[in-house]
């Protein structure tokens, strides 16, 4: 493998129902940093069946060039036409990083792909520098420069690894949504859109599609929430979680609560966070007259924003909290949620 | 109908994770698990014997030690188990470690094999795929529903907003969710089975495993390569002020919007 030929930063652009996924302008614009270092151009990657429309919306958000890869045999994401539309790609244009977002396709599409063009893949990475590999010299081993660092949390959270990949290309990840930042979007921006159709042949590993249901689940499940707002036995009484419910629904995320909250029959145990509840992870935990049993903290610390709000002063909640505020919940929620309603609506 | 169920020993990170004063994980103190996805895979393959007679293998790769979870399995009702374990094999990534199932896999009839979505250790939810990959049959990953028709699955496959209900022939590959199915007991009878059969277990090493080559095992045969691992600094306290509701209000939404949250 002659590594030297690999060039170019290119990111999946994830869409369903021709929509594109938010993590596509995410990966853009993280690619475009890496770019940046590399002194080299972002790629995005449209795989669908009448996508090519899509083109300028990636444009718009930082990509230089769009490969568009249009089939009907594309029209569902389905692992087999998709790892081959994306591994054709691979060996056609030679990147030497390639992206993908960790969302349920991602996950699934990504493995597939680097076991066929074998390459190393790193899962659900939060963090992507450029730097060295080894990242300090290290006696009798080659540094080699301009590598893709690939930081990603493992056991439950409780160690970071950064991954490298030297010897082979793309170098390829897969990123966590919502951690990387989408560059802001430039109406009318233009990319250069090149069409490519490697062929599509079913075979036995095409599997068939016999029904596509869009229901969401009754239960929502908290792990996958971005953004939660837990409740513990400081709400006082269930009905106060309709102020935490509102709070939720403006920012788009989820109700969830403590171990007491259930103990007490205010909520049903699938929304429990903790030890003998679920591990979380979104983006933003707000944790509402939540103590902070030790219990509860193994569930949520590695949260990556933890905003607390409590009465007492001394909550264990406060030590792990990125933002604690000592205060009256019942008067803060609610005058939160319009300021944060009045704040989005002007956004928009 | 013959079924492969592959699982992992996994440290048990969930519900009794220990650190150590210095605030490090202590691997010493943690107890091991069959992986959770893993043991979901296991009962929906015990639910296809109950149902169809299905021959169940469980098939592991790890170290000596790993044989717990064989144990475990066979005592739940699976009928043999199989472990790869060999020093040439260790420090594997996801492609040396799919390469070396797919290798074990290749000395074994299977016409459906099961793998869990992903393992709480790595949570990579690669190497299911990847060995779907090596052995060119298709793969359905995140299967929260299974059964049987003639010669095909069909399978709930969980996305975010919706499920597909796929079709695939036999024999393919199956990633399955913990929310799949509620794992059985392991049962006073199995235990009894296990702890006195030794002939349902079979260690193989290097040499068992067909058509792969020594460049795609163990730590050389590993792509990715670790640049630096740490135990996770324990997040300290942030910030903690005492402000009236209105003030509280405007601080918590500066915050959200100096993130990019609003």
């Amino acid at each position: 493998m002659n590594l030297e030929e690999y060039k170019g930063v290119y990111v999946f652009a994830q869409q369903v129902d021709n929509c594109i996924n938010s993590i596509a302008f995410e990966l853009i614009g993280k690619g475009k940093d890496l770019a940046a270092d590399l002194g080299t151009e972002v790629t995005a990657v449209l795989v669908g069946s009448g996508v090519k429309g899509l083109a300028d919306e990636l444009a718009e958000y930082g990509a230089d060039k769009v490969i568009v890869v249009d089939d009907p045999e594309l029209k569902e994401y389905r692992t087999e036409p998709y790892a081959h539309a994306l591994s054709s790609v691979i060996e056609k244009y030679k990147p030497e990083i390639f992206l993908v977002g960790a969302t349920a396709i991602g996950r699934d599409l990504g493995p597939r792909v680097s076991a066929r063009i074998h390459t190393g893949l790193t899962a659900d990475c939060t963090q992507l520098d450029i730097g060295d590999f080894p990242m300090t010299p290290v006696p009798g081993k080659e540094t080699k420069h301009n590598q893709l660092l690939m930081t990603r949390p493992a056991f439950g959270g409780n160690t970071i690894a950064t991954i490298a990949c030297p010897d082979f290309r793309p170098q390829m990840a897969t990123v966590r949504p919502g951690v990387m930042q989408k560059k802001e979007k430039v109406a009318g921006a233009k990319a250069n859109v090149e069409e490519f159709n490697p062929g599509f042949t079913p075979n036995d590993n095409y599997v068939e599609i016999l029904e596509v249901v869009k229901a969401v689940s009754e239960t929502v499940d908290i792990m996958d929430a971005k953004i939660l707002v837990s409740g513990g036995r400081g709400m006082g009484n269930p009905e106060n979680f309709k102020m935490l419910e509102e709070l939720a629904e403006v920012l788009g995320g989820q109700v969830s609560c403590s171990r007491a909250v259930v103990d007490a029959g205010w909520k049903p145990k699938d929304l429990q966070v903790g030890q003998t509840g679920k591990t979380v992870r979104p983006n933003v935990y707000f944790a509402v007259g939540i103590s902070g049993a030790i219990q509860h903290l193994a569930g949520m610390e590695e949260s990556d924003i933890i905003v607390a709000i409590n009465k007492d002063e001394t909550a264990p909640i406060f030590d792990v909290a990125d933002y604690g505020v000592v205060g009256d919940l019942n008067k803060i929620i609610p005058a939160l949620t319009e300021k944060l309603r009045a704040e989005l609506a002007n956004k928009n | 109908m013959k079924v492969v169920v592959c699982i992992k020993q996994v440290p048990d990170t969930k519900g009794g994770v220990k650190f150590n004063p210095d605030g490090t994980l202590d691997r010493a103190a943690m107890m091991t698990i069959m992986n959770p996805d893993d043991k979901a895979g296991l009962e929906a393959a015990l639910r296809l014997k109950d149902e169809y007679g299905a021959e169940v293998t469980v098939l592991t790769m790890g170290l000596p030690k790993a044989k717990d979870v064989l144990l475990e399995a066979v005592a739940m009702g699976a009928d043999k188990g199989v472990l790869v374990t060999d020093r040439v094999l260790g420090g594997a990534d996801t492609w040396a470690t799919s390469q070396t199932l797919a290798g074990a896999l290749r000395n074994m009839e299977y016409d459906l094999i099961i793998t869990g979505r992903q393992a709480i250790d790595g949570d990579t939810a690669q190497v299911g795929p990847q060995i779907s990959e090596h052995l060119h049959i298709p793969v359905i990953s995140y299967a929260q529903n299974l059964k049987i028709e003639g010669d095909s699955v069909i399978v709930e496959r969980q996305y975010d907003d919706r499920y597909h209900v796929l079709k695939a022939k036999m024999p393919c590959l199956i990633t399955a969710l913990a929310e799949l199915n509620e794992p059985r007991y392991m049962t006073p009878g199995g235990i009894f089975e296990a702890c006195t059969n030794d002939e349902k277990f079979t260690t193989w090493g290097r040499a068992d495993l067909k058509d792969v080559e020594d460049s795609n095992l163990g730590l050389k045969g590993s792509p990715t390569q670790i640049a630096k691992a740490s135990d996770k600094v324990r997040k300290g306290a942030g910030e903690k002020v005492t402000l009236d509701p209105a003030e509280a209000v405007a601080y918590i939404a500066g915050k959200l919007k100096e993130k990019h949250v609003i």
